[in-house]
């Protein structure tokens, strides 16, 4: 039940299931992976959890090409986060950006800096404590999606949230 | 570097039992002009060097100069006469029937002190004449040196210009999975023989780039969890954070004297900017301050200049070309064609900048003057990034990855002659060495 609830309230994972199944895309095998475990039903989360956010609120967020604008999808899902961090206190908080692999190595560290900076900087216009987030760009150093189209650069165009430093 | 091979490897031109180097500019027959549009190869004949070593080492003298583009090396099948005595002039008309434009004979003898002594001679087959005569000596370990500078030593004799064929490249070996891909620093020459790791890959490690003494690279690593700029000593391996900054930094390069790094520096808003840090002193001096990307800075060869990439024009050109001068002043754009510029390098020779551009769906590599005029592409794919230049300013490095994963690929400035790097796994971002020494 989580899993369907999970998937109605996160246009995006709906978005990312359908472009996996259609294309067939590898994807990354660890836990903060929201396709995995979206896919794996893996849904009955503990409120609270880690688990809880990945897979009921959303650890994600996608960006256009070279851009870092928080897109309207993109601004649900961040609100849904705000509220679950500001409900959950004990977690710091790691914001990850990343680009897809059409672009230079730099230039894409700088890039996956801006949408981990975008990112932050909307979790706190949201009541998100700065002193909780950190971030850090990945470039095009770590795809989930590991084919060369379309829909797997748009699943690498990416902001994800993790969470650390948790008691649970 | 300097600290093992100096003390290997002597050079002794014009020893006892060799002719003198003769260059005879005024009747010499044989010169390539490497300026020229379309060159042709020069068809040269090098017979196996004497001796047990003999043909190891004429076999990489004779692979530099077939991959340099310039020189056609004659299959040996065809050869006339047989060299029984490499110090002796050839009998020239039986090459001329070949058409051997040039011919090279050697030996390569172990010394009474373990050394091994190489020894050359270039010969002008239409001139009738020795063109250049030359001794080596060198530890067992620098037989494939020994071979490389006498490839530079032929390479110079007949274009006029110094080679590139006693160099390396410092580059990031790719192993595993596309997302989750280990990265480890490594070390090779330039022809993809000897290669050595720097760095375990426990660690993402990306843009190393060499000093220009050779000796050390910078580099940009994870290994402290925030990625910042490394300095590494190649021969210890000691290892040091460069700066103490806040943030991020990356995209890291020495300047020409090897006194600075030159890197970009992640704000808290998000942007980059370049600073270079003084490597004694470590002062700090920002070279931007833009709210924009501001990365891939590179120095002009006299340090007066920095060219790099910054997305501040904003618009659907978004990342372009821009030179400053090394403090600062007067950015202006130099790239204005249909398309993404990134990654832009000057080269050694002052007159050009290599970059990658993005342009219909494509990644390009190409060189334009300093002043963004006359750009040229030498190369097209699907996926490729990142030149680098040889120490003469003739051939560029980049990496290409077809599918799969990267490999290191040369083209020289013809666009012509494209060669791959045989490397044993994916290999990206590599830096050429300066020539050694």
């Amino acid at each position: 039940m989580g899993r369907i609830a999970a998937l109605t309230r996160n246009p995006a994972m709906i978005a990312l299931v359908a472009a996996l199944a259609i294309t067939g895309c590898a994807s990354k095998k660890t836990p903060n992976s929201a396709a995995d475990l979206g896919l794996n039903g893996a849904g009955a989360a503990t409120p609270g959890s880690a688990q809880d956010f990945t897979v009921n609120i959303g650890d994600r967020i996608f960006f256009d090409t070279d851009s870092s604008s928080i897109r309207a999808d993109a601004q649900t899902t961040l609100a849904r986060q705000a509220q679950w961090l500001n409900q959950y206190r004990q977690y710091a908080i790691v914001i990850e950006g990343h680009a897809d692999e059409r672009g230079t190595r730099e230039y894409n560290l700088a890039l996956g800096a801006r949408r981990a900076a975008a990112t932050r900087d909307f979790l706190v216009s949201k009541g998100v404590s700065a002193s909780r987030l950190k971030t850090i760009s990945y470039g095009k150093e770590r795809p989930v999606a590991v084919c060369d189209d379309i829909s797997c650069w748009s699943q690498n165009r990416r902001a994800v949230t993790t969470l650390s430093g948790a008691g649970s | 570097m300097k600290s093992i091979l100096k003390p290997l490897l002597m050079v002794a031109a014009m020893a006892a039992g060799i002719s003198s180097v003769t260059t005879l500019p005024a009747q010499a027959t044989l010169e390539l002009n490497v300026n020229k549009g379309n060159v042709e190869p020069m068809p040269i004949a090098i017979p196996d060097f004497q001796g047990g070593l003999g043909p190891q080492i004429s076999e990489i003298v004779t692979a530099d100069l077939k991959r340099s583009g310039l020189f056609a090396p004659i299959d040996k099948a065809a050869f006339v006469e047989k060299i029984t005595n490499p110090d002796a002039a050839p009998r020239y008309e039986d090459w001329k029937v070949i058409n051997a434009q040039a011919l090279v004979t050697g030996s390569v003898s172990k010394e009474a002190d373990g050394r091994i002594r190489a020894q050359y001679r270039l010969w002008d087959i239409f001139g009738n004449q020795q063109l250049a005569g030359e001794q080596f000596f060198a530890n067992d370990a620098n037989q494939r040196r020994v071979a490389h500078i006498i490839a530079d030593a032929i390479y110079e004799k007949i274009t006029g210009e110094k080679g590139y064929f006693d160099t390396r490249v410092v580059f990031v070996d790719e192993s595993g999975a596309k997302n989750a891909r280990k990265k480890r620093l490594a070390i090779m020459d330039q022809d993809g023989a000897n290669v050595r790791y720097l760095s375990d890959g426990r660690a993402i490690v990306l843009t190393p780039r060499f000093s220009p003494n050779r000796q050390e690279i910078t580099y940009m690593s994870y290994e402290s969890g925030q990625p910042k700029v490394y300095l590494l000593q190649i021969e210890t391996g000691q290892r040091e954070l460069v700066g103490n900054f806040p943030g991020m930094t990356f995209a890291p390069r020495f300047s020409p004297d090897g006194q600075k790094v030159i890197m970009s520096l992640l704000r808290d808003d998000g942007n980059s900017n370049i600073f270079a840090m003084d490597l004694r002193s470590r002062s700090t001096t920002r070279l931007t301050d833009s709210t924009a990307i501001d990365t891939s800075p590179s120095y002009s060869p006299d340090g007066s200049q920095v060219v790099f990439t910054s997305d501040r024009g904003g618009g659907s050109g978004r990342s372009q070309i821009y030179v400053m001068g090394a403090d600062g002043s007067n950015p202006h754009r130099i790239s204005f064609g249909d398309g993404v510029y990134s990654t832009p390098v000057w080269s050694p020779r002052g007159d050009l900048i290599a970059f990658t551009k993005q342009s219909g769906g494509e990644f390009q590599i190409g060189v334009m003057k300093t002043d963004g005029s006359g750009e040229r592409i030498l190369s097209s794919g699907f996926q490729q990034e990142g030149p680098t230049w040889a120490p003469n300013g003739r051939v560029l490095m980049f990496f290409r990855d077809s599918g799969g994963g990267p490999k290191l690929v040369s083209v020289d400035l013809t666009g012509r002659n494209e060669q791959p790097i045989p490397t044993a796994n994916y290999a990206s971002d590599p830096a050429w060495s300066p020539l050694l020494e």
